[in-house]
């Protein structure tokens, strides 16, 4: 066509050709949205909403507006600077006599407690005799439970009456607000979350690079055996995958107790004696044997799929150029893996900081993960808002690490054969 | 070593000692212990020969350029190198330049880098580096593409680059790998004229294997034609096509046409073959027993003539019944029917005053006794 690029192109009957190009592929476009829409709305039900909702609560702070309006209305025009007055009092005696009433009043008791101990039992014990006060309520409150009597009692009320809070993710990293409103860190013997975050971080990047060390060879072997062979050694690759996760953890425990398979052999063939057995689970060392073993195929699989492109002539042309044999690998072969390191290591060291089963079972009190510590504020102590706020912290710490991922490697990278 | 050597029998257009610059000796490959790849290799090689192994794929002559590399042993047998045996040799020590099939440029380092690479790892200075870098890529005309990454260049620039690469640290035997086989025709021809050139100005030995019949006539000095693991003829590029000494010579290289016959008679440079459709034909015994033996007769298509005229200069002439002409420009190529082969083809120049031929005519074709080899059946 001999026409100027102004003139838009039109098809032999007249109707722009982006047009009818549009309308040809349309049912093509929504055969293939139908065909994976099945998919998507499960992803949506049971992964995306399940996100937002865990980051909605890391920050949700509804307990004291919702259960106390009266008080909050009352404090609007506070100083901040004295016991606030009478009417503030009868306010919350109004408020803790309606929640008294609806039982509404452990949720506010717990979430104020997280903040200030001494908390739950104020508020519950007020709430109690709150239909046999008399006023004025400002003494007979402060009579009853000094808490009221305490400007940081009150400081804290003003302060979590706001709808939104980060006092969660302060507690994740061990931090707290002061009633005058600064950061600080909680008490040493209160302090756990950090050391967790840390020791996660550590033993997840030692895991990591155990499995590089032990799993380059190994793919390096899948990668130029004969095919015969290297089919067989693949099967035994992907051979833990076909055994539950439970099952393979649970070996590592019969295995490496201190009455264990390996303990009791080595204890026969005299290299230990019986009372020096060595302790080699419900530890860090457990922790890191077992997932070792259990994400190993995560590494073997990304750096066969990279290693597999890599013709075994640039090895011949190196040492026929003259490197030794050492030196072609350092020079040529290894720069050629690094995409297949980079993107096992990924994939592994993400794994590995939200793994919750095996440092549960083998980790024992030092080799657990902060994947337990959510399991326990969400099983156990109930503080929901804290758990997702940790959560929310490793989602946006595998956000970051995949993000330099993707900008130093490129995530197509990432292939598993 | 030398002295056991010299004993035994050099089979092939022997070489003698002191211009010897390369040598495999009664070498055998087997990759299975079960079937020779290589059954007895034997080539001795002169200093800034161009030697070709040739022959199909599978036929062992790869095999024998990565057992002079280094990259297989051999079962059997010696190969020496400027008079040492190298089997023990590691690769990296024998200071072989090799080009590969695919190049096998390093993808992570730029064109520079990869030419300084055997230059590195032989610890020569920084300056000298650059220089000789510099000085390979004028050789092969890629000045302006040191910063390039091997990615970034057209397959015949890569070539290029991997020829620079087996040369820059001046080796003295370079072996190659049918290194245009990924180039398609035209620039496949350009770089074999420049392969020629290259080899002509620096005076280095080459082995080069190649399946490509062409390539290897164009550039070689002498050719070794593999087969079935074994050296089937060892000459020159012009002996080769003129004087096939057997039968998959003659087939592989060029074409030619092939009737079978048994010899009936034979006296001195002449022997009368019955063909199996009756015919008698008078041919060169080349690779033939004596008299009842079976025989393949090779012949080339540009040496059968159209007799006109009366003609009677050729020692053997038949009538033949044209099946079909194929047009190619400057030449024609007919499929006659002679002697009970439907396959047999001649090649006519497209010249002024030829009549043309029709399939179904009838025509006498004739050829001379020299030119009709009789090989082995």
């Amino acid at each position: 066509m001999s026409e100027s690029p102004t003139v838009p192109l039109t098809t032999a009957d007249g109707v722009p050709l982006k047009t009818s190009l549009r309308r040809a592929v349309r049912r093509s476009k929504v055969k293939a949205f139908l065909l994976v829409s099945p998919l998507l709305l499960f992803l949506v039900i049971a992964f995306v909403m399940p996100i937002f909702d865990m980051l909605w609560r890391s920050v949700d702070n509804p307990e004291v507006s919702s259960t106390l309006p009266r008080t909050v209305a009352a404090l609007e025009g506070w100083d901040g600077e004295s016991i606030p007055g009478e009417p503030v009092f009868a306010a919350l005696v109004e408020d803790l006599r309606v929640g008294q009433e609806a039982r509404n009043l452990g949720l506010l008791s717990s979430r104020l407690n997280y903040e200030k101990s001494g908390m739950r039992s104020a508020i519950s014990r007020t709430a109690r005799r709150v239909g046999s006060l008399e006023p004025p309520y400002r003494e007979s409150l402060i009579g009853l439970n000094e808490a009221w009597g305490e400007l940081d009692t009150w400081k804290l009320i003003k302060r979590e009456s706001s709808p939104y809070t980060v006092s969660y993710y302060l507690a994740a990293v061990d931090r707290q607000l002061t009633p005058d409103g600064e950061i600080v860190k909680v008490p040493e013997y209160l302090q756990i979350h950090a050391t967790l975050f840390w020791r996660t971080f550590w033993m997840s990047a030692v895991i990591t690079a155990m499995t590089l060390v032990l799993g380059y060879p190994i793919a390096f072997l899948l990668a130029n055996l004969p095919l015969r062979h290297s089919n067989l050694l693949m099967i035994l690759v992907l051979l833990p995958f076909w055994t539950s996760l439970l099952v393979r953890t649970t070996t590592w425990i019969a295995i490496l107790q201190s009455q264990g398979v390996l303990n009791d052999m080595m204890v026969a063939i005299g290299v230990i004696a019986d009372e020096a057995r060595w302790q080699m689970i419900h530890n860090k060392l457990g922790t890191i044997i077992a997932m070792t073993h259990i994400l190993l195929p995560f590494m073997i699989l990304p750096l066969y799929s990279v290693m597999k492109t890599i013709p075994p002539s640039y090895m011949r042309a190196a040492r026929s150029l003259g490197g030794r044999p050492f030196l072609s690998f350092r020079r040529v072969y290894f720069p050629l893996t690094i995409p297949g390191i980079a993107a096992g290591g990924i994939l592994v060291f993400i794994l590995s900081i939200g793994y919750y089963i095996t440092p549960a079972l083998v980790g024992g009190q030092s080799g657990r993960f902060i994947t337990n510590y959510i399991a326990y504020h969400m099983q156990t102590s109930l503080n929901w808002g804290l758990a997702a706020a940790i959560a929310s912290i490793l989602l946006f710490v595998v956000i970051v690490f995949y993000w330099i991922f993707n900008r130093l490697i490129g995530v197509d990278k990432v292939k598993l054969g | 070593m030398t002295q056991t050597l010299e004993a035994e029998p050099r089979t092939q257009d022997a070489v003698s000692d002191d211009t010897c610059f390369a040598r495999f000796t009664n070498v055998q490959k087997s990759y299975d212990g079960v079937e020779l790849v290589v059954k007895d290799f034997n080539l001795d090689i002169r200093k800034g020969e161009f030697v070709t192994l040739l022959g199909p794929s599978g036929s062992g002559k790869t095999t024998c350029l990565m057992m002079m590399a280094g990259f297989e042993t051999p079962t059997h047998g010696e190969i020496l190198l400027k008079g040492n045996p190298i089997s023990g040799l590691p690769p990296h020590k024998r200071g072989i330049g090799m080009v590969f099939q695919n190049y096998a440029l390093f993808p992570h380092m730029t064109v520079a880098e990869n030419l300084a690479f055997p230059l590195e790892v032989r610890h020569l200075s920084k300056e000298e580096i650059k220089q000789k870098v510099q000085r390979a890529l004028a050789m092969v005309r890629l000045e302006n593409f040191g910063d390039r990454r091997p990615a970034q260049l057209s397959g015949g620039q890569q070539q290029r680059v991997a020829l620079a690469r087996a040369l820059v640290f001046e080796p003295e035997l370079v072996l190659m790998d049918e290194p245009l086989g990924a180039l398609d025709k035209n620039l496949r021809e350009e770089m074999q004229y420049e392969i020629k050139r290259i080899h002509a100005s620096l005076g280095v030995t080459m082995i080069y294997v190649t399946h490509d019949q062409t390539e290897a006539l164009t550039m070689s000095d002498r050719i070794a034609v593999f087969n079935d693991g074994i050296v089937q003829q060892l000459a020159t590029p012009d002996a080769l096509y003129e004087e096939p000494e057997n039968a998959f010579v003659a087939y592989f290289i060029g074409e030619n046409n092939r009737l079978q016959g048994e010899v009936v008679e034979r006296v001195g440079d002449a022997c009368s073959v019955r063909l199996d459709s009756g015919e008698m034909v008078s041919a060169k015994p080349v690779a033939v027993g004596g008299v009842g033996s079976r025989t393949t007769l090779s012949l080339r298509p540009e040496r059968v003539s159209i007799v006109r005229n009366g003609e009677t200069s050729f020692d053997n002439r038949f009538t033949a019944k044209v099946q079909e002409v194929i047009y190619l420009g400057d030449h024609l190529r007919t499929r006659l029917a002679v002697c009970g082969n439907e396959e047999f083809i001649i090649k006519t120049p497209n010249a002024e005053g030829h009549s043309a031929l029709r399939p179904g005519q009838e025509i006498e074709i004739g050829w001379s006794r020299a030119d009709c080899r009789a090989l082995d059946a």
